[in-house]
């Protein structure tokens, strides 16, 4: 069985710069990896144009061993929170219910079974009670897990969440990992943008370290061993290095 | 005159009825468009596109052809203009639009000017629905249907496109073209709206029924429906206006949908101001 995700030789640029270099990695079925790296890395980028929505300079990128645009609907992508218009008239459940809209065809509209669908992934993320609010109405760890929902009920094979975790509250945080899990064991894919070291070894099997290039691919463990850690943020960490210590949160 | 002796005058005058009809059917679309283009913050964009058909408009008479084909030209070259100036220098997308929109405005001017018919120019710009042709509200109409037709077929994909244009591209939907293609129909509603409210008001019809429906409700399809509403009362309050008071329809109509903007504004459940005011007020009470 071929990886769910191969990217081979990525190169991107953003506004003139070469901010991913010569990034090859592959991600097997059923784990779930965590890009991690400091500010400016290229990481949400390299997910954009791993998924096709930013141009590259050079590069392949195959899903479960075929090319991007034949697997594009079996993936489901969480954008940032700051992407969304969060004034935009629309209910929660309408949110969800876009994540049936890729498998139905042209001029097919959602129906009974695909409006049961969504409403049953809203309540795996806890937030069935909420489904007749606009979407602005609600927290920032509750909009997180709407979004998840919609990508749950895209029946993706691959899921890519960009900074999930990024300003929302514990207990969102718990469900969406533990969701996250479940996803795992049935086999799926998910590779998620993170910036914070102190729970990456707990939430992510692999690791990936980027700051333009790839500096460790590996288990989690071993990426975050300090000698590995330092070589992405030796910029951020020059001034502890002197006394040997690295502070990783 | 009253508003019976208008109804009267409806039965008895065609030109009247045509422009009822027309006005009815400019209501509808550009509520209707006009949701999309607010929702994707192109009001702007409506504003400079809906200008820029003038020349095509004067070309089109000049040559004695239909002034839809040579309004679709300008409107969309001038909105493939916009995109190119801001995507190849450091110009902004909104400086684009301010440079691109009045320059092909201007030369809109002149060729009318150079064909000395002032008062066609007046016509275009302010809107005269009182003159509508029977050609004229038929080609409004066939617009009308095929602007309805396009959004009832691909809801789906606007609605998605609209509030996640990321997703959208990220399960195939082309973003590019379905935004060309709203450029392409937001000139034929200018078109469509020349005679009813004119070149420089047509940007009004587009954002401030849809502005106020927006104001009203949390589903888009609502959000659409009541834009259409608006639209539709706007315009035949306008018309009655209009036609009462001898002044220009597109102000009439124009002012007629501001009013509505001001009353939701105001008196809104959700959004009003007054609603807001009376909340917070009644929360500070109740800690003191």
């Amino acid at each position: 069985m071929s990886d769910a995700l191969q990217v081979d030789q990525m190169y991107v640029s953003y506004q003139g710069n070469q901010v991913v270099k010569d990034v090859t990695f592959s991600v097997g079925n059923g784990t779930i990896v965590g890009i991690i790296g400091p500010n400016g890395a290229g990481k949400s980028t390299l997910m954009k144009a791993a998924l096709g929505l930013i141009p590259k300079d050079k590069g392949e990128v195959l899903v479960n061993g075929k090319p991007l645009k034949q697997s594009q609907k079996k993936i489901a992508y969480v954008p940032q929170r700051s992407d969304i218009d969060w004034d935009f008239p629309i209910t929660v459940i309408d949110v969800v219910l876009l994540g049936t809209y890729p498998t139905l065809g042209l001029f097919k509209r959602p129906g009974k079974s695909e409006r049961a669908w969504a409403a049953e992934c809203l309540k795996k993320v806890g937030m069935q009670n909420f489904a007749t609010r606009q979407i602005g109405e609600l927290s920032g760890g509750q909009q997180q897990r709407v979004f998840l929902a919609r990508a749950l009920a895209q029946k993706a094979e691959l899921f890519l969440l960009d900074e999930p975790f990024v300003g929302i509250d514990v207990a969102s945080e718990e469900t969406i990992i533990q969701i996250l899990r479940e996803l795992k064991r049935e086999g799926k894919t998910i590779i998620v943008v993170h910036h914070d070291l102190s729970k990456a070894e707990s939430y992510f099997d692999h690791l990936l370290l980027l700051n333009q290039e790839l500096i460790h691919f590996g288990t989690s463990s071993d990426v975050l061993k300090p000698e590995v850690i330092t070589k992405a943020y030796s910029n951020q960490f020059s001034f502890l290095n002197k006394s040997g210590q690295v502070n990783c949160t | 005159m009253s508003f019976m002796a208008f109804l009267e005058a409806l039965f008895q005058y065609e030109f009247l009825q045509k422009a009822l009809w027309t006005s009815v059917m400019v209501g509808i679309i550009c509520g209707v468009l006009g949701c999309f283009i607010i929702l994707r913050g192109m009001a702007l964009m409506g504003d400079a596109i809906s200008h820029a058909v003038l020349p095509g408009v004067a070309i089109s008479y000049m040559f004695g052809v239909n002034f839809f084909f040579g309004a679709v030209l300008t409107g969309v070259l001038t909105a493939i203009g916009i995109g190119f100036v801001s995507q190849n220098s450091r110009i902004k997308h909104d400086m684009a639009i301010g440079i691109m929109f009045t320059s092909v405005f201007a030369v809109g001017i002149i060729i009318i000017t150079l064909m000395k018919s002032s008062a066609d120019l007046y016509h275009i710009l302010f809107g005269n629905v009182l003159a509508v042709r029977t050609s004229d509200m038929w080609m409004t109409l066939s617009i009308g249907l095929l602007v309805i037709t396009l959004v009832t077929l691909f809801y789906k994909e606007l609605l998605v496109s609209t509030f996640d244009p990321t997703m959208a591209q990220s399960y195939g939907l082309p973003n590019k073209w379905i935004h060309y293609i709203l450029m392409v129909v937001l000139t034929m509603v200018t078109v469509a709206s020349l005679q009813t409210v004119g070149i420089v008001l047509v940007v009004a019809m587009l954002i401030t029924p849809a502005a106020t429906a927006y104001l009203l409700t949390n589903r888009l399809w609502v959000m659409i429906y009541m834009a259409a509403g608006f639209g539709v009362i706007s315009s035949v309050l306008g018309l009655y206006f209009s036609f009462t008071y001898n002044l220009a329809s597109g102000a009439t109509i124009v002012l007629v949908s501001a009013f509505f903007f001001a009353a939701a504004f105001f008196f809104s459940p959700s959004q009003g101001l007054l609603w807001k005011s009376f909340k917070a007020r009644k929360n500070r009470a109740s800690l003191s």
